[in-house]
């Protein structure tokens, strides 16, 4: 996860200097368990929508919290699947399998 | 008799997680149903958080369980302070490894739901605490946290999961929710999902708040019916149950002496039983205050421990009477032998009362209790509840074995009909009844034995004699059939009036 949080950091400078919402590259987390089934649907759903709205500007990290717990402690995870939008800000947190895609797309402000 | 085997056989089928709260255990038969979850569910500030921390600090201290306190409400600095005052040292237990605890921060604000979803981020954060401290209790304070947060259909389904996998997890649970306008109470969530449902209520009658706990459900075990007050105090939760163990009650057939060399001679010539409950009744000034200091003061003579709970006079005010006929308690109290617990009845209710006095007797181990008056305490509430609280308390006593001697104070005119004497009178095993008579214009203070269980007692009406000597017994003197009007009588009154100087004169003179 460290080079991760890194690269965040990176991104949000670089926005900063731009300041466009065009240019602006998403950075997503999904949080899951394993392979349930409300975990694939979103997995899937999640890529999908990436794919369709925010080609080549997006940053997907997908977090299985059965292998490192620790995370759904940090990031505070109760539900799953989760989607937390880490950037830009404001930080948004969505709950589901993501097959709203109307939802989604709001609560990511591309719609 | 019946009850007793069933009970038995009950607590064989069913392992039990006891919670160390004095006297919770026993309203529950030994414990909280040992690997499988309980709802704690009440009011906002009922103590439900208080409760279920001290089931998790007993586990450790007391059974050498570890356990998981999973934190829905508040940050986990804050529960620290918060139990502090309670003596539980949450970081010392944190530090060993065996208390883990978790804020599970919910935020409704920040969430949008997007399509199905489950709680399993709170199961996988479970486990990994569980797996932490190897927890063997773990604590979910509250439920309804979530219910804020999350949608209730997908809740619902989740709970019933949650409550299977708790089971699987082989951990005993306390899940603690509000109860009234909520979804337990009003879905009855608690029908299927738990094992035992308990009920803490904070509530006032007569303008005294008082804490009650009560089992609701207790799937395939026995357990009390009642409510039962509970205090949270610097030592934690404390519930003051009816003791339910009667038939375990000893009965000594030794004697121990009231003090009064006569009282004794009425009573088969010995005196109580070790372990019985005396009541003594009359009305104001009858001297029930200075026949129970009497037996007091022979108690500490003989070197054992008496307990008096004075609920009308202050100590000091007891032992300046009791001087004036010639007993001095103040040794007894340097050496510890004499105990006194003085408090206003007003200050608390009589659940509260009992509960202290039962932690001082703990702690004191006497020998002998005298409450005086008990009527003080009966002002309080309803006969009913003073009755069976009453009882409870006796009840307690004779299982420690420990000799209780009461007073009542009852109304002229209600000698022969007192109702609240009546109930108190069935459960006492001695029942020794003073009241002022009228012999020749005099008013004389008369002394019967109403009943005493078990011993050959004397029925005589005798006099009572309250004087700088101590107090006896005497047969009631007619005067008209005597010659002399002049008398004996008063001669004893000016006795009894004269004071210690005029004692020693009337010696001088003599010689």
């Amino acid at each position: 996860m460290t080079p991760m949080s890194k690269k965040v950091g990176q991104i949000s400078l670089e926005n900063i200097q731009a300041n466009g919402t065009d240019v602006e590259t998403y950075t997503l987390r999904l949080f899951v368990t394993g392979v349930l089934p409300n975990s694939r649907r979103a997995v899937v759903n999640i890529k999908k929508i990436c794919e369709e709205y925010l080609k080549d500007r997006y940053e997907l990290d997908i977090v299985d919290i059965y292998q490192q717990p620790e995370l759904a402690l940090t990031e505070n995870i109760i539900a799953v699947p989760m989607l937390i939008k880490k950037f830009p800000l404001p930080e948004i947190r969505l709950i589901g399998d993501l097959s709203d895609t109307e939802s989604v797309l709001e609560g990511l402000n591309l719609i | 008799m019946p009850r007793v085997i069933k009970s038995k056989s009950s607590d064989a089928k069913f392992p039990k997680s006891p919670t160390g709260i004095q006297g919770l255990d026993d309203i529950i038969n030994g414990g909280l149903p040992k690997n499988r979850p309980t709802l704690l569910l009440g009011n906002t500030g009922c103590g439900k958080t208080i409760m279920a921390m001290g089931f998790l600090v007993n586990g450790i201290t007391m059974y050498n369980e570890p356990g998981v306190f999973m934190a829905f409400e508040e940050n986990t600095g804050e529960l620290e302070v918060n139990v502090k005052s309670l003596g539980y040292d949450l970081a010392t237990y944190i530090e060993e490894n065996n208390l883990y605890l978790e804020h599970v921060e919910i935020n409704r604000d920040e969430i949008g739901e997007t399509g199905k979803y489950s709680i399993e981020g709170l199961f996988v954060r479970l486990e990994r605490a569980i797996d932490m401290v190897k927890a063997k209790r773990v604590v979910l304070d509250s439920l309804d946290a979530l219910f804020y947060g999350l949608d209730y259909v997908t809740l619902r389904s989740e709970f019933q999961r949650l409550f299977s996998w708790l089971k699987q997890k082989k951990v005993t649970a306390i899940i603690t929710a509000e109860i009234g306008n909520n979804f337990l109470t009003r879905h009855g969530v608690e029908e299927y999902v738990a094992d035992c449902v308990i009920v803490l209520d904070h509530r006032l009658t007569n303008q005294i708040a008082t804490r009650r706990i009560r089992i609701v459900k207790y799937r395939g075990a026995n357990h009390g019916n009642n409510e039962y007050p509970f205090r949270i105090d610097e030592n934690g939760v404390t519930v003051f149950p009816l003791i339910t163990k009667i038939l375990e009650q000893k009965s000594s057939s030794k004697r121990i002496s009231s003090g009064i060399k006569d009282l004794d001679f009425m009573l088969g010539k010995k005196g109580f039983y070790v372990g019985s409950s005396i009541l003594m009744s009359g009305t104001a000034g009858t001297g029930k205050t200075s026949a129970a200091t009497s037996f007091a003061y022979n108690v500490c003579s003989d070197n054992n421990r008496c307990l008096f709970c004075a609920f009308e006079e202050a100590p000091n005010q007891v032992l300046r009477n009791m001087r004036s006929i010639g007993l001095d308690l103040t040794p007894f109290i340097k050496s510890g032998l004499l105990g006194f617990y003085y408090s206003r009845p007003t200050l608390q209710n009589l659940e509260l009362h009992f509960i202290n006095i039962k932690k001082i007797i703990e702690e004191m181990k006497p020998d002998v209790v005298i409450l005086d008056p008990i009527t003080n305490l009966m002002t309080e509430g309803p006969n009913s509840d003073i009755r069976s609280m009453l009882a409870r308390f006796v009840d307690y006593l004779k299982i420690e074995q420990i000799t209780v001697f009461f007073t009542a104070a009852i109304t002229v005119g209600s000698i022969e009909r007192n109702p609240s004497d009546e109930g108190i009178s069935s459960m006492v095993d001695t029942w020794i009844m003073v009241q002022d008579i009228e012999v020749e214009e005099a008013r004389v203070r008369s002394l019967c034995i109403m009943k005493s269980r078990g011993m050959v007692h004397s029925h005589q009406v005798r006099e009572f004699n309250i004087s700088n000597k101590g107090i006896t017994l005497s047969p009631i003197i007619r005067e008209h059939k005597k010659s002399t009007p002049s008398s004996k009588r008063n001669l004893l009154e000016n006795e009894n009036l004269s004071t210690t100087k005029k004692t020693t004169e009337f010696k001088e003179t003599a010689r």
